[in-house]
């Protein structure tokens, strides 16, 4: 490790709320990639004498439901392990389609000639200046719910701003002396880009990317709970909460659970984006 | 003056600037409604009750040209726009723009009161924050403040209706029509909004009370209140207002859910029944006059921006 590398994971490491972000995310992460190992049961295991059991019931044969059981006598635990595994899963699809997108596009706009950046930019402007989920809303009413329409409306949400992130650090980069220094030694287009550039651009790219996987997975739990997302019995966090709604009065935690879910992961991306952000350049600001 | 100084002030000049550049969003919001219908298909198909014989849809694809080429079309489909012709909601047989306006009405209270929010409790939250750096109010606040970007809106609005309306019976769970009804849908809607405006304004306060005149105010004896007062406060409120102005149009759509969840009878609810019901042109008009809404927001709040602070104008 060089020098300044050590020193932001320092910096990194010694922020609390960056710690508790990367726990929050990692174990989110964790209980996702071992779900069949984590949940006692499969998302779909139904138990018609296990209906609406509160959290810490035991059954009588000695199973212990840790947060209860919902209508079809289904483990929440289990469907919100399962779940986390589709909405995460979703959530990073999306910010990879997305994101890739938008490198591309700012590394196009920051180097090539002046009309490609205007076309670019002003591409991402009309994108910023339409609210994501009203976009979201008018292409699942078009192309009805499916997974790669939800993908598409999650890449849209994060390309604009992945690409205005990297055009803008591109700009500024372009003319510093390190790369005007490599460039006047004869390094070629491929060279300056991977070599020089992409090194100064990561930072505010990694910051961002955290922070848009945290509005990543709202969107996607916001749309599966407004019936226009993941479709049942497919488990996500946002399905959960709206099949369990009906009968909040009678099992408050059959929709109260999958809210709690959702709400470590996207506090883990967001504080992890802080600490990120802190640690990898005190002065940006977002 | 030169022949391309034309004596337009160039304060005007940055107004019409502005103003045009809302063209290009306003044909990437229309193009983006007339692609999404063809996009799911045969127009007709759509634009028609299913139970339309061939000859209604005959008649209907003359009518709206849609045998014309397709740029012919989208031309025709941005002049119905200009002269308040949405199309027809399929279901409700009314014109589209009519039923959205009045939806909106009702959108609007809600909005309103949650901006209200926003303001009368965010910003204090914030500045009280900012004057108390580092004691337990602020770590409470920065707390609040995380907490509240990342909660699921919806997850909220049940978990209120929960304590508030089930447990405690102190409010109807939802509803529209009187005040007790509002509170709940109001919070949740602005709570995302409080967290931003309080950590802007701190931000923003902390920023400005580093500032040199600042120090100037504290070392001629002012009190720390009337510092923050009389010369903290006017200083950072600029950019707290362009940011939330932003966020305003950001409310109007993201009063979907908070609607859905209140079952308040707004343009949310208008707009999700209408995708349920496939009612397409009633959809279309919704993206279209929110997004123009949207779009006129964010000019007014540049345009006042530009006003309160003449550096922009020249840059």
């Amino acid at each position: 490790m060089t020098g300044p590398s050590s020193r932001v994971v320092r910096a990194f490491a010694r922020n609390p709320v960056a710690m508790i972000g990367l726990v929050l995310l990692a174990a989110t992460g964790a209980v996702a990639a071992f779900a069949p190992v984590v949940a006692p049961d499969s998302y779909d295991d139904q138990n018609v004498r296990a209906r609406l059991k509160p959290p810490l019931w035991r059954s009588p044969a000695g199973r212990m439901y840790a947060l209860g059981t919902d209508p079809l006598g289904r483990d929440v635990w289990s469907r919100i392990v399962y779940g986390a595994r589709v909405t995460m899963s979703v959530a990073a699809a999306g910010l990879l389609l997305g994101g890739g997108v938008g490198v591309g596009l700012g590394l196009l706009a920051g180097f090539a000639g002046r009309w490609a950046d205007a076309l670019i930019m002003r591409a991402a402007d009309i994108q910023l200046a339409f609210p994501s989920l009203l976009l979201a809303i008018g292409l699942i009413a078009a192309l009805g719910t499916n997974l790669l329409t939800l993908l598409g409306v999650l890449a849209l949400r994060s390309w604009a701003i992945h690409a205005r992130t990297v055009r803008g650090s591109v700009l500024l980069v372009r003319e510093q002396e390190s790369v005007l220094a490599a460039r006047a030694l004869g390094a070629g287009p491929f060279r300056l880009a991977f070599k020089e550039i992409l090194p100064n651009v990561l930072a505010p790219l990694i910051v961002v990317s955290t922070a848009q996987l945290g509005a990543l997975i709202l969107l996607e739990s916001t749309l599966s709970f407004l019936g226009l997302g993941i479709q049942p019995p497919r488990p996500s966090w946002g399905n959960m909460l709206s099949a369990g709604r009906p009968y909040m009065t009678v099992a408050w935690w059959v929709a109260t659970m999958p809210g709690l879910a959702i709400l470590a992961a996207v506090l883990g991306a967001n504080l992890l984006g802080d600490g990120l952000r802190d640690a990898l350049d005190p002065r940006l600001k977002l | 003056m030169g022949v391309s100084g034309l004596a337009i002030p160039p304060g005007l000049r940055y107004v019409l600037g502005r103003i045009a550049q809302l063209v290009p969003t306003l044909v990437g919001v229309t193009l983006f409604a007339f692609i999404v219908i063809r996009l799911s298909g045969d127009p007709t198909s759509v634009l028609l009750p299913a139970d339309a014989s061939e000859t209604e849809r005959e008649a209907f694809r003359r009518a709206y040209g849609l045998d014309r080429p397709i740029l012919e079309q989208y031309v025709r489909y941005v002049g119905r726009l200009l002269h308040g012709d949405f199309g027809v909601s399929l279901f409700q047989g009314e014109p589209a723009l009519r039923l959205v306006l009045d939806r909106l009405a009702i959108t609007v209270q809600l909005a309103g009161t949650a901006i209200g929010l926003v303001m009368l409790v965010g910003v204090p939250i914030g500045i009280l924050a900012a004057v108390r750096r580092g004691t337990i109010i602020d770590h409470i606040t920065l707390s609040l403040v995380a907490l509240g970007q990342s909660v699921a809106t919806f997850w909220l609005g049940l978990m209120l209706i929960l304590v508030f309306a089930v447990a405690w019976r102190l409010v109807p769970p939802s509803g529209y029509g009187t005040a007790a009804q509002i509170i709940l849908p109001a919070f949740t809607l602005a709570a995302y909004y409080l967290a931003v405006a309080a950590r802007l304004t701190r931000s923003g306060m902390l920023e400005v009370m580093a500032q040199d005149y600042i120090r100037t105010a504290r070392a001629k004896g002012l009190s720390e209140w009337l510092t923050v007062f009389r010369h903290a406060l006017r200083n950072a409120f600029i950019p707290i207002l362009t940011v939330l102005g932003i966020q305003i149009g950001e409310l109007l759509a993201g009063s979907v859910v908070t609607e859905t969840v209140f079952a308040w009878p707004g343009v949310g609810t208008l707009v999700l029944d209408a995708i349920l019901r496939r009612d397409y042109p009633l959809v279309q008009a919704v993206i279209v006059v929110l997004a123009v809404i949207y779009a006129v927001i964010n000019l007014a709040v540049d345009l006042l921006y530009a006003w309160v602070d003449p550096r922009v104008r020249y840059q």
